[in-house]
């Protein structure tokens, strides 16, 4: 069945789930001290070990969460209130409009309950922000800026953010920077000790790893305040007893991803070449969203507009004979809303009701693009005809 | 656990059906039954407020997430595809707006009658018909049957006391003709749909039904069009035109109600007082004695027939209200006009609300009444 919703979820690698499973009979508190706590903290350690190897960070700079949207929160929060706490004058954050929302709604909370000002940093039409641009923003007051927060690559468009610039104007002013990396890991190079990057959220879901488990890579000099207290597990950030079968599992997910992370790049690179292709092709004037250049997108994004129509209506007729795919934007309660990342973007907002998005991963294959591409352009001409509502 | 409703068997043809499914039990075993008749289901439910409330509060609405999240439920339950469609503008545009405007102009709308004349008959219709889908499936108590000559009838549900075809009387013959109601062949009670429910696993068996009206969360009628239409103290006269009493807005009055009006000045005759009148242009409310209420004919605008438009007078009984009995009348098209004279006088009928007009158990159609004819004439 073709499933083009990789970026939403992406089905679990054979080895993870037999990890887990290994992991998931046995009993032992990672922070317990007898035998069963000693063999839980090593799997813990090992996997800490494993996962900051593939990710270019030291095991010490791995802070596990439940989560990407966890992992967002401490970043975000963390360092704002720790920085604001070092120096009250720091009150400025620095964000990309097109973040994801476990980072827009964590900085719009700052705004809203701890007196944050934020700086929603320009973007052009595939949603990329500029060093020069970061640079401008930080120049207005460096001394206010809390830090900064700039996603790797975006879960929408695909588009590819030049971290390692953005993060080197960061660092030539001291100010921590955060990068969302959950849709970057295994599509893209993501190597932490490369770039002067304060904190990194990776999930583990999304690269083929178990649900509820993500990290934070986060450097040593930095110390977020902890969004969670407890039992000082994780540097005391963190707390909360370790989930060892997650947390095992999503280290040897991470590391098969990165591994294969080339291949992948190219071979789903060429399929999702193949499917803008063939939509393209189907429906000519559908309007590819984010950089049109290969090089500057996730290999396995495609993201369309299909003028005229409603995405919700394309998707149910796609998913009727089992296409799935999503429209790419956040729902409250199964609608659809304006992207906010499109319309950051300079999208028409009429255009922008009209878009689906296809997200490719390890298990698509030919028969996925050819089915949908017999599919796209009948499904294109009955939304059309049923119009916005 | 008695089941009294007939046995649904296959479908002669299998239809795609798109189920609207407010969240209910309702709708949910509408939807159950239209599957099990071996039709293609889809669910949707139907967002119709832009700022939902998270959680239901007492009896009241349909559009909170917690009833798109009960639908969606019944939905996976019955193994059906579920979307939810976003049709608040319209649904502001056509039904909310329009209700506002028809207190504001001193009438007494029907917001559920416009919403399956609007939006569930002809919003949701023309998109489902445009995306291939046959017909649209709701769970009102009212049964389509075709006629000897072919057309689409609709009928009064088998069980009369949970008949909903009064809201269904805008329906014109496409729209019967694209309409499945599964519940309109049931006798069954609400508990014995309730029990249907649950034996079909679906966790809305033991939902409170909805009451009143839908996007008003709280009940609060009258509040709610105080905070649109604004309140300015006005006079309450009597048929003499003598001062009797203040008010807040006209709008919070409805002809024929008694409650509520507060007046300082007995009648003379001591008996109870009505509002007989509301002028929005003054914001005068006249009120007098009950039998000022007696009503002996009505002019009723945008006239919507299930069938072919009659010609010539006709004699049918009329339902004046959501839950009101039948009355004899006789009626008849003049130009856009349904001229409607009753046998006998009848109370409390409200320019604004519709009639709706059945010979026998057939539904032959509705207008929105414009005006009435009173037996004793009073000062407007």
């Amino acid at each position: 069945m073709p499933y083009f919703d990789h970026a939403a979820t992406t089905p679990m690698l054979p080895e993870a789930i037999a990890a887990m499973t290994e992991q998931l009979a046995r009993t032992g508190n990672a922070s317990a001290l007898h035998g069963s706590g000693r063999r839980a903290r090593r799997a813990v350690e090992e996997a800490r070990e494993s996962l900051a190897g593939a990710l270019g960070a030291l095991p010490s700079e791995v802070v596990f969460t439940a989560g990407g949207t966890e992992a967002d929160n401490l970043a975000v929060k963390g360092l704002y209130w720790a920085r604001r706490d070092a120096d009250p004058r720091r009150t400025r954050v620095l964000a990309s409009p097109v973040e994801h929302h476990a980072v827009l709604d964590a900085v719009q909370w700052l705004a809203d309950h701890e007196g944050a000002t934020v700086d929603w940093l320009p973007v052009d039409r595939y949603g990329r922000v500029h060093p020069d641009a970061l640079r401008a923003a930080v120049e207005r007051g460096p001394d206010e800026v809390a830090l900064v927060t700039v996603m790797w690559a975006n879960n929408e468009i695909g588009t590819v953010q030049p971290v390692a610039e953005l993060a080197a104007v960061a660092a030539e002013y001291g100010i921590p920077m955060h990068a969302d990396a959950v849709q970057a890991v295994g599509q893209l190079p993501v190597d932490f000790g490369a770039c002067p990057l304060a904190a990194v959220t990776v999930s583990g879901h999304k690269i083929g790893g178990p649900y509820g488990i993500g990290a934070l890579l986060l450097g040593r000099e930095w110390s977020p305040t902890p969004v969670l207290h407890g039992g000082g597990q994780e540097r005391e950030i963190r707390s909360g007893t370790l989930d060892v079968p997650a947390v095992t599992a999503f280290a040897v997910a991470a590391e098969l991803a990165v591994a294969r992370r080339e291949r992948f790049a190219r071979e789903i690179g060429a399929l999702r070449d193949e499917l803008i292709a063939a939509v393209l092709a189907a429906v000519p004037d559908a309007v590819l969203g984010g950089d049109p250049d290969p090089a500057g997108r996730l290999p396995g994004n495609a993201h369309f507009a299909f003028p005229g129509c409603e995405g919700d209506s394309l998707l149910l007729l796609l998913d009727a004979q089992g296409i799935e795919c999503s429209t790419g934007s956040a729902c409250t309660a199964g609608v659809a809303q304006p992207s906010h990342v499109l319309l950051a973007a300079g999208a028409d907002r009429e255009l922008a009701r009209g878009t689906l998005r296809f997200s490719l991963g390890h298990t698509s294959v030919k028969e996925d693009v050819a089915a949908l591409a017999e599919a796209i352009g009948p499904a294109v001409r009955r939304a059309r005809a049923a119009g916005l509502t | 656990m008695t089941e009294t409703h007939r046995e649904p068997g296959r479908a002669r043809r299998p239809l795609r059906v798109l189920a609207a499914m407010s969240g209910g039990v309702d709708s949910a075993v509408a939807a159950a039954r239209a599957a099990e008749a071996g039709h293609e289901v889809t669910g949707v439910h139907l967002a119709l407020s832009a700022n939902p409330q998270s959680f239901r509060t007492g009896a009241r609405g349909c559009c909170t997430l917690e009833d798109s999240r009960d639908a969606r439920r019944a939905a996976d339950v019955i193994g059906i595809p579920f979307y939810v469609w976003d049709l608040a503008e319209r649904f502001r545009a056509d039904v909310v707006d329009d209700f506002v405007a028809e207190y504001r102009a001193g009438r007494t709308p029907n917001p559920c009658l416009r919403c399956n004349e609007k939006i569930k008959f002809a919003a949701l219709l023309d998109k489902a018909l445009a995306l291939g889908f046959d017909a649209v499936c709701t769970g009102h108590y009212a049964t389509v049957r075709r006629g000897a000559d072919g057309e689409r009838e609709l009928h009064r549900s088998a069980d009369q006391d949970k008949d909903q075809s009064y809201v269904l009387g805008v329906l014109d013959q496409r729209q019967l003709a694209h309409a499945m109601f599964p519940l309109g062949d049931t006798r069954a009670t609400k508990a014995e749909i309730r029990a249907e429910a649950q034996r079909r696993g679906l966790a809305v068996a033991r939902k409170p039904d909805s009451h009143d009206i839908c996007f008003i969360a709280d009940g609060d009628t009258r509040g709610f069009l105080a905070g649109r239409l604004g309140s300015a103290e006005g006079e309450i006269v009597d048929e003499d035109g003598r001062v009797v009493g203040t008010h807040q807005g006209a709008h919070g009055f409805t002809i024929g109600q008694r409650r509520g009006l507060r007046l300082g000045h007995p009648a003379p005759d001591g008996k109870p007082r009505y509002v007989l009148d509301i002028s929005p242009v003054d914001n005068r409310v006249t009120v007098g004695p009950a039998e000022s209420l007696d009503v002996v004919a009505l002019t009723g605008i945008r006239p919507r027939w299930c069938g072919r438009t009659p010609t010539g007078p006709g004699a049918y009984t009329a339902q004046l209200r959501a839950h009101g009995g039948e009355t004899p009348v006789t009626a008849e098209l003049a130009g856009e006009e349904l001229r409607v004279r009753f046998a006998s006088p009848v109370r409390g009928v409200a320019p604004g609300q519709a009639i709706v007009l059945y010979d026998g158990s057939r539904v032959v159609g509705s207008a929105t009444i414009a005006a009435t004819e009173r037996r004793t004439a009073h000062v407007a």
